[in-house]
């Protein structure tokens, strides 16, 4: 922190657990109030891609590293907008279409720089941080590919 | 140094991680890419397209003309699709 004047808790999880996001809502706001506005994005497994239906998905990580990368959006992001809460949990292993992957969690004084916050995080985990999907359909199983407008999402909010 | 594998890097390579000792000559990530291909189709599957392939040393992003001299871990893995 440099001279931002609230303090901004940050937890970051990488869990096989779900979360529940009421829960973690309350958690960076509970006992302030200084906090205007919560954004949460929840990523949830879906069952259809193009046409095969997807029966479940498998998410790999790179421990360690992982943790550290979404760390280093988060320092970026807290640099980026006067935020007062980040919580971000990615989750790993095995899911069914409708269960949770990811969640993302913004705190600030302001709407804008909340919502703002959560795409910027979203977009850069999508394209940095170390996790892979491995989709099952009846047709097989096989590795998601990234997509180049995942790339296109993360690169405007590059700064020149 | 230590190498980890992921996603499909790690499943045509057959394995998660190893410890590895290239020669002197190999100095970049390139020069290691194709290093390790040159030792079974195994690995010259997994790196059958250099390009799609990402690089981490000591878990930071780095790209291919980057030195690995120094580095303690270097991952080889497909671009990320996570979120």
């Amino acid at each position: 922190m440099t001279s931002s004047v609230t303090s901004c808790p940050v937890a970051i999880r990488i869990q096989e657990d779900d979360f529940d996001i009421a829960r973690e809502i309350a958690v960076v706001t509970h006992g302030r109030t200084d906090v205007g506005a919560v954004v949460s994005f929840s990523g949830i497994c879906r069952a259809d891609d193009d046409s095969s239906k997807i029966a479940a998905l498998t998410l790999e990580h790179y421990p360690g590293m992982a943790e550290e990368e979404i760390k280093r959006h988060v320092d970026e992001a807290i640099s980026r907008w006067p935020l007062n809460g980040v919580t971000v949990i990615h989750r790993v292993g095995r899911f069914m279409p409708g269960q949770n992957i990811v969640l993302v969690l913004t705190a600030s004084q302001h709407r804008r720089a909340a919502f703002e916050a959560a795409e910027f995080l979203m977009d850069y985990l999508k394209t940095s941080a170390p996790f892979w999907k491995k989709e099952e359909s009846a047709t097989g199983t096989g590795w998601v590919e990234a997509q180049a407008r995942d790339d296109e999402s993360a690169a405007r909010w590059t700064r020149s | 140094m230590k190498v980890k594998y992921f996603a499909w890097v790690r499943e045509r390579v057959g394995k998660a991680e190893e410890t590895i000792e290239p020669p002197a000559t190999v100095r970049t990530v390139e020069e290691l890419i194709a290093w390790l291909s040159g030792r079974s189709e195994a690995y010259a599957h997994a790196f059958e397209k250099p390009k799609v392939i990402r690089t981490a040393i000591d878990h930071a992003h780095v790209k291919a003309d980057a030195v690995i001299a120094g580095a303690r871990e270097i991952a080889f893995f497909p671009p990320m699709t996570g979120g």
